[in-house]
């Protein structure tokens, strides 16, 4: 099936019922992996059994960028090739992109007390985290403040493309700035610096995460797709009412 | 498995973990069923896209 095909929105229904009881199957294997090879991890010699956090940290903190990468995407087929389904994507993405970045800030603050003595520092990555986060609340209650869907899809794309300034701000605030977090240590040009007894349970999680937020997406994109519909056959009755 | 003296700090990490998760789960399923349902509402009533009534004609 030709790529184009896809940007009907029934022939994606279509594709997401098949699609994904083998995404749960996949996410749900993903994840007895992955939490098992955390369970039996090695505890770091500095950070004792706190680095088990790194296993949910990282992940989420890779997905609320991967995220708002996905909507700046969408936001370029909304306006370049208006695509169809390109708002549905963004708007389908955006909670969950909240979600796993809400879920990056709060397990940062939990590792952040024992190792760094402090919940929070207003330094470079958590406060453009921070911002991530504030930016991904702001398009959503845009899609909500703008009732035509079309009109909001452009409006919240330009928010999204402004937004994406932000992602390499966070990426390389850490070699910019003094900053308390960490540099990178996975995602380098050098090859990562952990362990491999703790890097493999890592990349295991970061696996599951993704899976299931590609679970999330295509779910929500479908709910997103049936929305469009029901609000299509409300203004058709509407319109019978009004005619009647 | 010992998780050593900050047990709670990764313990509280793991359940806020738990609990977003199942929040978008919960999101994503309960907002299919009741787009289902008012999808299903408005069909019963007759309510139908054009492009099925043209379909339905042809």
């Amino acid at each position: 099936m030709p790529l184009i095909d896809l940007a009907n929105p029934s022939r994606f229904l279509a594709l997401a019922a098949k699609l994904l009881p083998w995404l749960v199957a996949a996410t749900l294997f993903a994840f007895a992996i992955g939490l098992g090879q955390a369970m039996v991890a090695p505890d770091d010699y500095q950070q004792g059994a706190t680095v088990k956090i790194m296993f949910i940290h990282v992940p989420s903190a890779w997905l609320s960028m991967f995220i708002w990468g996905i909507m700046s995407l969408a936001a370029l087929g909304t306006l370049v090739w208006r695509h169809p389904l390109a708002d549905v994507a963004a708007k389908s993405a955006a909670p969950i992109g909240a979600g796993f970045t809400l879920l990056c800030l709060i397990t940062g603050s939990l590792w952040g007390r024992p190792m760094w003595g402090t919940y929070w520092v207003w330094d470079a990555r958590l406060t453009s985290v921070l911002v991530l986060f504030l930016m991904y609340l702001g398009v959503i209650a845009l899609w909500r403040t703008v009732e035509d869907p079309s009109r909001a899809g452009r409006a919240a794309a330009i928010l999204t493309l402004v937004g994406a300034v932000n992602l390499p701000i966070i990426k390389f605030s850490v070699d910019w700035w003094n900053t308390l977090h960490q540099p990178a240590s996975v995602m380098r040009l050098a090859g990562p610096t952990i362990h491999s007894s703790i890097l493999v349970p890592l990349m295991a999680m970061t696996i599951a995460f993704t899976l299931l937020f590609v679970t999330l997406h295509v779910t929500a994109m479908r709910n997103e797709i049936l929305r469009r519909r029901v609000r299509t056959l409300q203004m058709l009755q509407a319109q019978h009412a009004a005619g009647a | 498995m010992d998780l050593g003296p900050h047990a709670a700090f990764i313990v509280a990490a793991y359940a806020a973990a738990a609990l977003i998760v199942a929040s978008l789960i919960g999101w994503v399923v309960l907002d299919h069923r009741a787009q289902r349902r008012v999808l299903g509402d408005l069909e019963a009533r007759g309510v139908t896209r054009r492009s099925n009534e043209r379909t339905e004609q042809a």
